[in-house]
């Protein structure tokens, strides 16, 4: 038998670099972040309305509130959208066409984010801008291109997750005299509930973080916005935007930012992963 | 030839299924009695599951499935072109070999053939849902219990829930594949008692790998080997005098 040993070596050294790594950029962002944070006050910096760097006013709210309504207007359009394409591909579809389409969908995640910014400011913004009014660069358009974005999560763990409901539930229902989209409805999305919950979590982690497809499409102005017509700067475009720039107490503010994306992601990620644990737990 | 006391409430006349090129079934003319329970006995993969699955279409949507011949209810064929598959099921209802309760409450899972139907009526519902609770004899125990999820119960109570579930549409028919091969004996004991109370209001379908259990609950035995009805009749006489060898060494051990 050959020595495996080296191998082991080698894959724990790079799991063992990964945690390191993921470990001193939270510590980073951390000490960064806190002294702002701590100077300013937290409530003055979450809900502070003025952002002026120049003058020492560091509050985000607007930026916050331009990351709520951008994800929200995202999984708006794209729950349904995703929740849709998986009962397809997994309930109505033919299982030979189920199992091309799935691969070409997942494919879409790996598009580099700047593409779909790309699309969405030749595409999207002048769609917008004729048929609705306004600027175009939007809520509206962030939200729909960030939809395209997390359509596959949200799909391939929906369907990974009907897929694993036992036939059985389908035979159960059908042989009581159900149709087709009770049984979806009424017994096979309740059972695949925690999975799909996990994956919409998982996508709005996504939608949370995404950076440059929105900072292209959004119109940054900095004001809270009132309607999904109106330009929008969200917390990671605002980063994105000022980072090259900043110095001093400008930069610990943004990495402070940064803290605050931070904190959001890693607590919706946890609750995503004990949802799909737990998923895995009921199946035994 | 002794008929239940309404005659024969399913029939299938020339029978044959095929999956893709491979043929299950060989021309299977056999009737059910109304009220009555028959068996349908003989060794792994004769066919049992595909005939019963022929009774209430559960076969349709299976790859590559093709049927000729009749399956006649109350005389009329339900394979002819505009049968209804939501009554037709509703009719003739089934009970599976693993009990699969959908992972709902207990009474979610009774209520769910109902409310399927449009009934969404609080008080219909729950008085539904205790007289086929009470049917199956699960009542007392389940009475306290029905927002529990069914499947933590134990196998058998599950079994039961099941059961309860489809009569809770109503059925004519019921037909249980191998509804104990998943169970201890108490519970084997359970299902077999309620059997017996169940016929005098449905047309009862067993199929079983057990001969013990064929002849402890059912009134008429068939017996099938490799897709052909070999042997029909009433359960006693298949038993003691069985017509066919093979019936015989079937039953005493010689074969599968
Ligand atoms: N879905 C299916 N596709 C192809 N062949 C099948 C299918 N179901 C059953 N068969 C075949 O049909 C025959 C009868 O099977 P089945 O009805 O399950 O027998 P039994 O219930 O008596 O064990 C077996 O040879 C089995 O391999
Ligand atoms: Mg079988």
């Amino acid at each position: 038998m050959r020595d495996e040993r080296p191998v082991e070596m080698l894959l724990g050294l790079v799991a063992l670099s990964t945690t390191t790594a993921l470990v001193l950029i939270a510590v980073f962002i951390f000490i960064e972040g806190v002294p702002v944070i701590a100077r300013v006050g937290p409530a003055q910096f979450l809900l502070g309305r003025r952002w002026a760097p120049d003058a020492g006013s560091f509050g985000i709210f607007n930026m916050l509130a331009g990351t709520v309504w951008v994800t929200v207007g995202a999984l708006c359009l794209g729950v349904p959208l995703g929740l849709a394409c998986a009962i397809f591909l997994s309930e109505v579809a033919p299982r030979p066409l189920a199992r091309m389409l799935k691969p070409a969908l997942e494919l879409l995640a790996a598009i580099p984010s700047v593409v779909y910014g790309f699309m969405g400011v030749v595409v999207l913004v002048p769609l917008v801008r004729t048929t609705l009014g306004g600027p175009g660069f939007s809520v509206l358009a962030a939200s729909a291109v960030l939809a395209v974005m997390i359509l596959p999560t949200i799909t391939s763990i929906t369907y990974d997750s009907l897929r694993a409901v036992p036939d059985s539930y389908r035979e159960g229902s059908l042989a009581l005299g159900a149709g087709r989209w009770q049984t979806i409805a009424m017994v096979l999305m309740p059972a695949a509930r925690p999975g799909i919950l996990a994956g919409v979590i998982l996508g709005t982690g996504r939608a949370l973080g995404e950076t440059m497809a929105v900072l292209m499409v959004a119109g940054n102005a900095l004001r809270a916005p009132t309607s999904p017509l109106d330009p929008v700067r969200t917390l990671t475009a605002n980063i994105a935007l000022e980072m090259g720039y900043a110095q001093g107490e400008h930069r610990q503010a943004l990495l402070a930012t940064g803290l605050v994306l931070f904190v959001v992601i890693m607590a919706a990620n946890s609750v995503a992963l004990a949802l799909s644990s737990r998923r895995a737990g009921e199946g035994g | 030839m002794t008929a239940g006391a309404g005659g024969h409430k399913l029939r299938t006349v020339n029978l044959s299924v095929f999956y893709h090129r491979t043929q299950a079934l060989h021309g299977i003319s056999a009737a059910f009695g109304e009220r009555l329970i028959t068996a349908i006995i003989g060794p792994s993969g004769c066919g049992k599951t595909t005939l019963l699955r022929c009774l209430n279409r559960m076969n349709d949507h299976l790859p590559g499935f093709r049927l000729t011949g009749e399956v006649l209810l109350d005389g009329q064929s339900i394979y002819r072109p505009g049968t209804d598959l939501r009554r037709l099921r509703t009719v003739v209802g089934m009970v599976f070999q693993r009990p699969n309760p959908f992972p709902l409450s207990v009474f979610a899972n009774v209520a769910y053939g109902p409310r399927v139907h449009g009934v969404s009526d609080r008080m219909e519902l729950w008085a539904t849902v205790e007289r086929a609770l009470r049917e199956v004899g699960l009542w007392e125990e389940m009475r306290r219990r029905l927002d529990r999820p069914a499947p933590d119960l134990p196998l058998g109570q599950q079994q039961l829930v099941c059961l309860a579930r489809l009569l809770a549409v109503r059925p004519e028919v019921i037909l249980l594949d191998e509804p104990c091969s998943a169970l201890d004996p108490l519970a084997t004991l359970r299902i077999e008692d309620l059997m017996r109370r169940l016929k005098c209001r449905y047309t009862v379908i067993i199929v079983t790998h057990s001969m013990r259990q064929a002849a402890r609950v059912s009134d008429r035995t068939i017996f099938m080997l490799d897709g052909r009805l070999i042997e029909e009749g009433p359960t006693a006489a298949i038993f003691t005098s069985p017509r066919d060898r093979r019936t015989e060494d079937y039953i005493t051990g010689k074969l599968g």
